[in-house]
C-alpha cells in the first residue's frame, strides 16, 4: 500500500490538463520537491554558480532605520506606470505592476489612480462631508468627528469600469498585464458604515438614490442607489492600516465594494440623499457603454467575475524547461470567487487551480496551478467562477454580447468598460511571453 | 456584523416611520446644518430641471464667452483641440469605440449645465457665473441644431430640450443587477 500511495503521489505531479498542467494539490503536499524542481523567471542574467563568501553587507553593520521606509534600492522598477506624467488638461491613469507583485494586498504605494484633475491637497482639519436632501435631519461630520465612530475593516478590490478594456481590440495588442489589467487593487479598507451615519441624519422614505461628489476640482459627482448606501458602502478612512493616499482620497471616500471604481467617490465631500439619479457627466456619458448597433448600457455598477495570470506574463521570461508555478487573482463584485480553473492549451483542456485562503467576498483571491513547460509553445488562460454562479466570459461570448471594435485602438485608450473576458499569455519557445488571442 | 444588522434594522425602522430621531448606538458628532449654508456646494442639477438656478442666455451670448474661456481646449466653434469636440460625432453603431459626443450620445440636456457649472473652465472650475452658464449651454447646442438660433436657456426651459439619443440606452440597474 505504501508503495502505491507514493505511485500516485508521483502520478499527482503529472499532468492534468494538457499542454503539462499538474495537480493542484502538488502545490499542498511534496512541496520541498516540488520546490526544488522549479524553475524561475528572468528578469536579468542569472548569476552563474560560484563559491560562497561573504558580501560587503554581511561584513559591516547595516544603515540607518527610516521613520517610514520605502521598498530595497534593487527594487525601483516595481512602480506604476503613468498614463499623463506631465500632467496635460486630461485624465491621468497610475497602473499597479501586476507582474510584479503577489499576494492579494496591493501596497499603498502601488494602489491605482484615476485622477481627473490631479489629487487635491486637503487640510483633514478643514475638510466636511454634509449630508443632506432627502433625510430628516442634515448634518455635517468633521473628519475629527467621524474618527471617533465605530469602524469596520474589509478587504475589497477596486477596479475602474474601464479596466481591461483593451481586451475589446479585434486584434490582441502587444501590451503587459500592468497596460492590460493594471486598473484594479485590493486594499483592506477601515471607516464607518455609511449606514451608522444616516441612522442619525435619518432616511426620507422618498429617498431612492444617493449624490456622492468629491472636494476635488471637478467635484466628481455620481449616483447611488440606496440599497447599496444601505447594504454595504463605507466612508473609508484607512487603506492597509494607514491613512488613505492622496491619490486615493484623502482624507475619505466612499467605498462600494464590488462596484465601478469611479463610484467610489474619492474625496468625499457631500452626500445629497433624492428620488432619482442626477445623471451625472460620469454615469450619463463616460461610464456607458457602446454595444454593437449602437444602443449603450447604462448604471452598469457591478465589477463582475475576472481573473488574469500575474506570473508569467510579459516581462517575466521563463528561463528554461521545467515546473513552474502559474499565478494570478480573481475577483467579483457579487461576493466570493468559488473556483478557478487554467489552461496551458489556449482553453482545450482545463485543470483546476489551487485558491489561496482566505478567500474574501469582493476581494482579490490568489490562485496557484503547478505546470511543467516542455519548452514549446503554450497558451496559458485563467477562468473563474463566483458564488453567485457567475463565469467569468471566454472572448467568443463577450464578443457576443458586448461586440469589439473596428479599428486598433490606442494603447491609452478604452473602447469598452466592463469587458471583463479572458486574458491570454502565449509562450513562446524562447520563454518570452506575449499577449494573444485565443 | 450584529452592530450593523441592528444599524441596518435601525434604518429600516427610521424608513417606515419617518422618524428622525438618533439612535442609540451612533455617538451623534454630526452637527445640523441649514439648507442656506449647504449652497454654495449644492450644486447637482436633475434631469428633470430641478436644482437649475435663476438666470438665463442665448447661444448669441454664449459665443463671446466660449472664445474667450473654452476656444483653448475645445477648439474654434467647438471644433475640438486638446479636449473634446463639442459639436458633431459620428453615428454610434459604426463601433463600440465610437468617440461619445454632446450629440450623439449624451441623453440630458441638464448634464451639459451640470459639468459645465462644475468643472469648467478646467483651470478655473466654478468661476462662471450662472447666466454665462446658461449662454454657454444655448451656444453649445445651438452648434449641435439642437436648439434654435433664438431660443433662450433658463431654469424652464433647458430641461425641454430633447437630446437625440435619449432613448438609446439599456438601463442595467436595477433590472439586471442582484
Amino acid at each position: 500500500m505504501p508503495s502505491s500511495r507514493s505511485t500516485r503521489r508521483r502520478e499527482n505531479l503529472e499532468a492534468v490538463a494538457g499542454n503539462g498542467l499538474l495537480d493542484r494539490r502538488s502545490l499542498l503536499r511534496g512541496g520541498a520537491a516540488f520546490a526544488a524542481a522549479m524553475t524561475g523567471y528572468v528578469l536579468s542574467d542569472s548569476a552563474a554558480a560560484q563559491q560562497l563568501a561573504d558580501d560587503p553587507w554581511s561584513a559591516a553593520t547595516g544603515s540607518l532605520l527610516t521613520d517610514y521606509e520605502v521598498p530595497a534600492r534593487f527594487e525601483k522598477r516595481v512602480a506604476r506606470t503613468l498614463s499623463n506624467p506631465k500632467g496635460e488638461a486630461r485624465t491621468s491613469h497610475a497602473r499597479t505592476p501586476h507582474h510584479l507583485l503577489n499576494g492579494t494586498i496591493t501596497p499603498n504605494g502601488l494602489h491605482f489612480i484615476i485622477s481627473h484633475s490631479g489629487n487635491p491637497d486637503i487640510d483633514p482639519d478643514k475638510h466636511r462631508l454634509v449630508i443632506h436632501g432627502l433625510v430628516q435631519r442634515p448634518l455635517v461630520f468633521t473628519v475629527d468627528a467621524l474618527m471617533r465612530y465605530p469602524m469596520v475593516s474589509r478587504m475589497a478590490f477596486v477596479e475602474c469600469g474601464g479596466n481591461g478594456a483593451l481586451l475589446a481590440s479585434k486584434e490582441p495588442l502587444n501590451v503587459n498585464v500592468q497596460a492590460l489589467h493594471g486598473l484594479v487593487s485590493c486594499a483592506e479598507w477601515t471607516g464607518v458604515m455609511l449606514s451608522t451615519l444616516l441612522g442619525e441624519t435619518g432616511i426620507d422614505p422618498k429617498a431612492k438614490w444617493l449624490i456622492a461628489e468629491g472636494a476635488d476640482s471637478l467635484a466628481v459627482s455620481r449616483s447611488v442607489p440606496m440599497s447599496k448606501a444601505l447594504d454595504d458602502a463605507m466612508i473609508a478612512l484607512y487603506q492597509n492600516g494607514e491613512r488613505l493616499m492622496p491619490g486615493n482620497g484623502y482624507p475619505m471616500r466612499l467605498l462600494l465594494p464590488g462596484w465601478e471604481g469611479n463610484m467610489n467617490i474619492k474625496y468625499l465631500r457631500r452626500l445629497e440623499l433624492a428620488d432619482a439619479p442626477a445623471m451625472s457627466f460620469y454615469e450619463s456619458r463616460t461610464y456607458a457603454q457602446i454595444l454593437p448597433g449602437g444602443k449603450a448600457y447604462q448604471f452598469y455598477f457591478l465589477q463582475e467575475v475576472k481573473s488574469f495570470i500575474s506570473h508569467p506574463s510579459p516581462g517575466l521570461k521563463l528561463s528554461g524547461p521545467g515546473l513552474y508555478e502559474i499565478s494570478g487573482v480573481a475577483y467579483s463584485g457579487n461576493g466570493r470567487i468559488s473556483k478557478v480553473m487554467v489552461s496551458a492549451d489556449g482553453g482545450k483542456t482545463w485543470a483546476p487551480a489551487a485558491l489561496q485562503e482566505p478567500v474574501n467576498p469582493k476581494a482579490f483571491t490568489r490562485f496557484r496551478a503547478p505546470w511543467r513547460w516542455d519548452g514549446g509553445p503554450a497558451i496559458l488562460q485563467s477562468r473563474a467562477w463566483d458564488e453567485a454562479g457567475n463565469a467569468q466570459p471566454t472572448r467568443a461570448e463577450i464578443i457576443a454580447r458586448r461586440g469589439e471594435t473596428t479599428t486598433i485602438p490606442n494603447v491609452l485608450a478604452f473602447p469598452s468598460q466592463h469587458y471583463n473576458t479572458l486574458t491570454s499569455w502565449g509562450v513562446e519557445r524562447s520563454g518570452e511571453v506575449k499577449h494573444v488571442y485565443a | 456584523m450584529s452592530t450593523r444588522s441592528g444599524l441596518r434594522a435601525a434604518v429600516a425602522i427610521a424608513l417606515a416611520f419617518g422618524s428622525g430621531v438618533a439612535f442609540a448606538q451612533g455617538p451623534n458628532l454630526g452637527t445640523p446644518v441649514s439648507p442656506a449654508d449647504i449652497a454654495a456646494w449644492d450644486i447637482s442639477i436633475r434631469p428633470d430641471g430641478s436644482g437649475l438656478p435663476s438666470g438665463s442666455g442665448t447661444p448669441a451670448q454664449g459665443a463671446p464667452i466660449y472664445a474667450q474661456k473654452c476656444a483653448a481646449c475645445h477648439g474654434a466653434n467647438g471644433k475640438g483641440g486638446l479636449n473634446a469636440a463639442l459639436v458633431g460625432g459620428q453615428p454610434l453603431a459604426n463601433g463600440i469605440e465610437t468617440t461619445k459626443t454632446i450629440a450623439n450620445f449624451w441623453p440630458y440636456p441638464t448634464t451639459l449645465f451640470d459639468f459645465t457649472r462644475r468643472a469648467m473652465p478646467f483651470p478655473k472650475p466654478r468661476t462662471l457665473t450662472n447666466e454665462e452658464v446658461y449662454a454657454l449651454t444655448a451656444y453649445i447646442l445651438r452648434l449641435n441644431n439642437l436648439i434654435g438660433e433664438n431660443d433662450v436657456m433658463n431654469a424652464n426651459t433647458l430641461a425641454k430640450v430633447r437630446m437625440p439619443n435619449r432613448d438609446g440606452f439599456i438601463i442595467r440597474f436595477p433590472d439586471k443587477m442582484p
